[in-house]
């Protein structure tokens, strides 16, 4: 060893209120090496990186840059340190140029700015990447591809000399990825150090050359990438066999749950037709954008849209709020908790009973009931909170996800869709939510799952439709029930027959 | 299912203090009542005490309607215009009802029409900012400048009186004591009790705190976000017509100076009261609390010479801001 690794965590650790959700994190990043991170939702990855990018300070452990023991008090410090983290929702001012926004926050030129000069220095950035993008042009006007290479020429504008990249391929098609990775590894061959954290394993053997997996804010494995197969990536993921992980799937009935014909919602869905069966777990799968949360935001009413004929338990219904919907048996938990969910101001009780409450009004409401209902909803999903007069923010992702969960499952739902059940939630609750979405499909409810965890919706459904750019594109059952089939779908390598005949004309 | 059961044990907060800092406005009270007995004894006197919350139940009254408007994150700036117009149309519609004479009846239908264009102007503030999407801060400054020059249009610059025999029968309604109490003052409380009561025991109330809080969870939850905003304003409209059919009798007469800065009143016994200004929880009572500290804070000023009277909105002025700044930082 002649040089120092580029970045060392020694012990981190860090708390939100009385949630730890890193416990002594320590790890290597050597120098000028691809480094992949990995885990599930809510392992830690963003922690961690946020810490390493200056955006949160650790509680306790100690960062050391090139042997250096570093205290990162902002972005700005960690980037004079030549640390430069790329979010996955761009850091981009739509309405500045491209050379404009290379150089925001450190501008050249005096009293006037010097135009000039930043865009020639912009251009050889560009240029370093191998890009031929001109510096004067708007970043509204730019593809999201091209809007991540503004990013990473504004690292290196920085003098990057580590990268950190939170899932850049997320939105991005193969094509693209490839181009994508090429860059990377030109950058690594320029000594640059990147830190490269992804859901996608497959990616992981192609490009990295060790990587590191956090499972519940503990380092499980940290060392080489090569001999390390998605298989076995995923299972040191979820600390056991995938398959013990989900429970067995059951059989759907023959009794339609809900059917939906011709469901247009303007710029994110088009022509959809599905149906859904009583007892069945269905999964929408898709890339990130395809529109699936839309779709269903549509049907519930939450987005303008228009439809040929909804059916619920066979019954025809217009859904126009997502009152209607609930009256119908049909609900939604959104994948945005937080915005979307909770109220995380609010106790649990409020939060329980918010959308039946007419159970409660006597005319006045009967605290006692509600109190009673949240004792019985605690129990049965195990929701675990010391007391139960704190705030939804006190409870950890798992339990307040049973908590938004229980709270759709109090209105008795025929029709439960819900969105990234499992985001942000511990493996143990993920395994809980997975048995109970299982038991409710054995109960007799049609289920759908959106997910853009691929193990998860394989692991759960029966069936999957996959989506792409707002339409059903693949309808897979039993034995095409594969991760390589879903992707081959959802970017379009591979489409329903009938699109496929167009194409081969 | 048990293996984590003192995951979140740790969160046992300290009631006391939590407690002991709720109780802020009803403390802040307090101290301005000793100290201002300790400038002059006449502070604590009954007449000068009743003659404190007589005046408070004007703005009281509106101030319970602004708390529901505020939790649930809007805000209504034209309550003080809004009061001179209805103070001005009601006085009219008397006089031309009642211009033989007239009585008791010719005052009921005043006072249904001082509720009826209340509870109008609420229903086209709430239509306006929860249908039509704009800005409660804009709908309602507009409004502020339409409704006041609509009142300078119908008294044509000048002032608009009740006449001499309707004059006296209503006058009860402001003059009039039941059981010693004035009448304003159980108007007030009687307001007070049952808006604390719809926002903390009904549904409706939840789903104010509950927009307040979040639209979008409310909205994801099948609450209709819409109509119940429409609601807070026309309680609040409700309530500036309540007050304004008290006032009346005081004044006999509306002009356009009517109800100048009674906005910034109510506004201020909201955020005194602990409400928070973006919405999301608050109480009546801290309301309550609120408006007689503001009102305290007048009569001091009347009864000392320390600070001009003149000051009065300045002072309140501060204490809004002062209060605001404390509250700073308890949401994150």
């Amino acid at each position: 060893m002649t040089t120092s690794p580029a970045v060392q965590f020694r012990k981190i650790t860090k708390s939100f209120g009385p949630v730890e959700v890193l416990h002594g994190v320590s790890f290597d990043i050597g120098a000028a090496e691809i480094h992949a991170l990995i885990g599930e939702n809510g392992a830690g990855k963003s922690t961690l990186m946020k810490i390493l990018g200056g955006y949160q300070p650790q509680t306790s452990g100690e960062i050391v840059l090139e042997g250096q023991p570093v205290t990162l008090r902002s972005s700005r410090d960690a980037e004079a340190r030549g640390v430069v983290l790329i979010h996955q929702e761009f850091n981009l001012a739509d309405d500045l140029s491209v050379a404009q926004n290379i150089f925001l926050g450190r501008e050249l030129g005096g009293a006037l700015l010097n135009d000039a000069e930043m865009n020639r220095q912009a251009a050889d950035a560009l240029g370093r990447l191998d890009v031929q993008l001109d510096p004067r042009v708007r970043v509204r006007d730019l593809s999201v591809p091209q809007k991540q290479l503004v990013e990473i020429a504004k690292a290196l504008a920085r003098h990057a000399r580590v990268l950190v990249m939170d899932e850049p391929t997320a939105t991005l098609t193969t094509r693209e990825t490839d181009v994508l990775f090429a860059l990377i590894r030109k950058l690594r061959g320029d000594g640059v150090t990147i830190l490269y954290i992804s859901h996608k394993l497959d990616e992981v053997g192609v490009l990295a050359d060790r990587v590191t997996v956090l499972r519940d804010g503990a380092v499980v494995f940290s060392g080489p990438a090569a001999g390390k197969t998605p298989h076995d990536l995923a299972n040191l993921m979820v600390g056991r066999e995938l398959e013990e992980m989900f429970p067995d799937k059951g059989r759907p009935s023959e009794t339609e749950a809900l059917h939906v014909e011709g469901l247009e919602v303007p710029g994110w869905a088009h022509d959809i037709s599905f149906t859904l069966h009583a007892g069945e777990v269905l999964g929408f799968a898709g890339l990130v954008g395809a529109g699936r949360t839309e779709l269903f935001e549509g049907l519930l009413g939450l987005r303008r849209h228009t439809v040929g004929q909804v059916r619920v338990a066979g019954r025809p219904i217009r859904i126009d709020s997502p009152g209607r919907a609930a009256n119908a048996g049909v609900v939604y938990l959104s994948e945005d908790r937080k915005g979307k969910g909770l109220l995380v101001d609010f106790g649990l009780r409020p939060n329980l009973t918010l959308m039946t409450l007419e159970e409660y009004a006597r005319p006045l409401l009967d605290i006692g009931a509600e109190t009673r209902a949240l004792e019985t909803a605690v129990q049965t999903y195990g929701i675990r909170s010391g007391r139960l007069d704190v705030p939804a923010s006190a409870l950890s992702g798992g339990n307040q996800q049973k908590l938004a969960l229980a709270r759709i499952l109090e209105v008795d739902p025929d029709v439960i869709v819900l969105d990234e059940p499992t985001r942000g939630v511990d493996v143990g609750a993920k395994r809980e939510i997975y048995l109970l979405i299982q038991a409710l499909a054995e109960s007799g409810k049609g289920i759908i799952v959106i997910s853009s965890e691929l193990t998860e919706l394989l692991g759960l459904c029966q069936r999957l439709l996959v989506v792409r750019e707002g339409r059903i594109v693949g309808d897979l059952v039993g034995g095409e029930l594969t991760e390589r089939d879903v992707i081959q779908y959802a970017t379009g390598l591979k489409a329903k027959a009938p699109a496929l005949e167009v194409a081969s004309r | 299912m048990t293996e984590h059961s003192a995951e979140t044990s740790g969160t046992a907060r300290p009631p006391l203090l939590s407690r002991l800092g709720s109780l802020g406005p009803l403390l802040g009270l307090l101290s301005l009542m000793i100290v201002a007995t300790a400038l002059n004894s006449d502070f604590l006197t009954v007449s000068n005490l009743s003659n404190v919350l007589t005046r408070a139940s004007f703005i009281g009254i509106i101030a319970v309607g602004a708390t529901f408007v505020i939790i649930s994150g809007g805000i209504d700036l034209s309550v003080g215009s809004m009061a001179a117009l209805i103070a001005g149309s009601m006085i009219l519609v008397m006089n031309a009802l009642g211009a033989g004479g007239g009585g008791a009846g010719v005052i009921a239908i005043g006072m249904l029409c001082a509720l009826a264009i209340g509870a109008g102007a609420g229903l086209l503030h709430g239509t306006f900012i929860a249908r039509g999407r704009i800005e409660p801060f804009i709908v309602t400054l507009g409004t502020l400048g339409i409704y006041r020059a609509v009142l300078t249009y119908l008294s044509e610059g000048g002032s608009i009186s009740l006449n001499n025999t309707l004059s006296d029968a209503y006058s009860p309604v402001y003059y009039g004591k039941v059981l010693g109490v004035p009448f304003p003052i159980i108007v007030f409380a009687v307001v007070a009790l049952i808006g604390g009561l719809i926002l903390n025991r009904t549904r409706y109330g939840r789903y104010v705190q509950a927009i307040g809080s979040n639209e979008g969870v409310a909205r994801y939850a099948a609450v209709d976000v819409n109509r119940v905003k429409v609601i807070t304003y026309m309680i609040q409209g409700v309530c500036v017509a309540l007050a304004t059919l008290l006032y009346v009798p005081r004044l006999g007469s509306a002009s356009p100076s009517t109800g100048i800065l009674w906005e910034l009143e109510a506004i201020a016994a909201v955020i005194i009261g602990g409400t928070a200004l973006k919405g999301g929880s608050g109480r009546i009572w801290g309301t309550v609390v609120g408006a007689i500290l503001l009102l305290s804070i007048e009569n001091v000023l009347n009864l000392t010479s320390i600070i001009s009277v003149y000051l009065n909105a300045a002072v309140q002025g501060v204490v809004i801001i002062v209060v605001a700044f404390l509250q700073r930082g308890k949401r994150s």
